[in-house]
């Protein structure tokens, strides 16, 4: 794999955005969208679990893993390390910083069950990323993932709902608007492209 | 309710996908090719009917404190059950599916049912539920799958169907069609429920 780390970033933020492009953690994209302060909190959580998850999976994987002959096992060993993580960052920012836990802990929990974060640590494994690759990567997809949820956000805080049809309402249209953005999102790919 | 009942119940009026907006990531993923969604919809079908029967049968067992944790390893054990299934024996759907076999894990059907049904009712009954709700999502994979392919590639489970005068829709090959395509979808569906509550 020889991409550069800066393109790698803004390929996951952008052209190989990890939720327009590869369909992850739709489930609380919509149900959190409704207004841009709450995806604003849902948004960093993801961001920061996912690029600290990224780095400690990868460590687990090749060091723990790898020599042990135990790949078999990486779908537990990953998602006990994401829940054990999103379990201790809620602990430490709870007591810490009660502030920030009242904007941004209510959201952790929700992390677990994203399917995004685990996608990024298995996209890592399946594209032989190396530590500062698959770092970036985490990193650009969380703000690549929080990119999303916001715009999706300020366009459904504007939309009334009053003119559309009923069957339309609610996730469908949520929906179609991502199905545009990811319209635009594929005009950047002449950036940079992974695959 | 009799077994029956269930079944219908959780493929049909409660489907996961257009009534309860779960389970949507890998819905939209693999639904480029019909081939792939049937595989996917037969492994989701499979790890469904497995963890909820075993979830059900150890309910009166798991502390309530960690059952989403302890749920969560069930589930993944079964999806590594798959996983392996598929790299032994169809290696090509297995590099095909990519990550997305492995994020079955976390699609939401599998811990909606199991926390919505199987942590209270019967095994028996948990195994039904989940193979219907399994089935349930596997049609919506299909639907989807079907015209995604048939327009993108001109192809049915990969045999040529459309001839050459038929110019390649290649957007339906791309993201966003499956976001349109899942919302018309749910816009069909709705209309249809609200008319026949109205009559």
């Amino acid at each position: 794999m020889e991409i550069s780390v800066f393109i790698l970033f803004m390929a996951a933020v952008f052209t190989s955005n990890i939720l327009l492009t590869n369909f992850l953690g739709m489930c609380s994209y919509l149900s959190v969208s409704k207004q841009v302060e709450s995806s604003i909190g849902l948004g960093l959580a993801v961001f920061f679990v996912m690029t600290c998850t990224t780095a400690l999976n990868y460590a687990v994987y090749y060091f723990i893993l790898v020599p042990l002959d135990l790949i078999y096992l990486q779908y537990i060993i990953f998602i006990i390390v994401i829940a054990a993580f999103v379990q201790l960052t809620e602990m430490v920012i709870e007591r810490f910083s009660p502030v920030l836990y009242y904007s941004l802990g209510i959201f952790l929990p929700l992390i677990t069950v994203n399917c995004a974060i685990l996608g990024v640590s298995l996209f890592m494994i399946i594209r032989n990323y190396t530590f500062i690759q698959s770092v970036a990567f985490g990193a650009g997809s969380g703000i690549g993932w929080m990119l999303a949820i916001l715009a999706l956000a300020g366009i459904r805080e504007r939309v009334n709902e009053k003119f559309i049809p009923i069957g339309l309402r609610g996730a469908a249209l949520s929906l179609i608007i991502t199905g545009i953005m990811a319209l635009g999102f594929i005009g950047f790919s002449g950036i940079a492209v992974i695959q | 309710m009799t077994k029956k009942q269930i079944l219908i119940n959780s493929l049909f009026t409660e489907n996961a996908v257009w009534r309860q907006i779960l389970g949507i990531c890998s819905a939209l993923a693999v639904t480029n090719l019909l081939m792939n969604s049937l595989v996917m919809g037969l492994g989701v079908i499979f790890t469904l009917a497995c963890s909820c029967f075993t979830i059900s049968m150890l309910r009166n067992y798991i502390p309530n404190r960690i059952r989403m944790m302890v749920q969560v390893l069930i589930i993944a054990s079964f999806v590594i059950i798959v996983d392996i299934f598929l790299r032994a024996f169809l290696p090509n759907m297995s590099k095909a599916l990519g990550p997305y076999v492995g994020l079955i894990i976390t699609n939401c059907i599998i811990m909606g049912r199991a926390e919505a049904f199987a942590s209270k009712n019967t095994p028996v009954n948990s195994a039904i539920d989940g193979i219907g709700a399994g089935a349930g999502y596997a049609l919506v994979l299909l639907i989807i799958a079907f015209f995604r392919e048939l327009f993108g590639f001109g192809t049915l489970f990969g045999v040529q169907v459309l001839g050459a005068w038929w110019t390649k829709w290649s957007i339906m090959v791309m993201a966003p069609s499956a976001f349109f395509m899942l919302a018309l979808l749910m816009w069909g569906v709705y209309t249809l429920q609200t008319k026949a509550k109205k009559s």
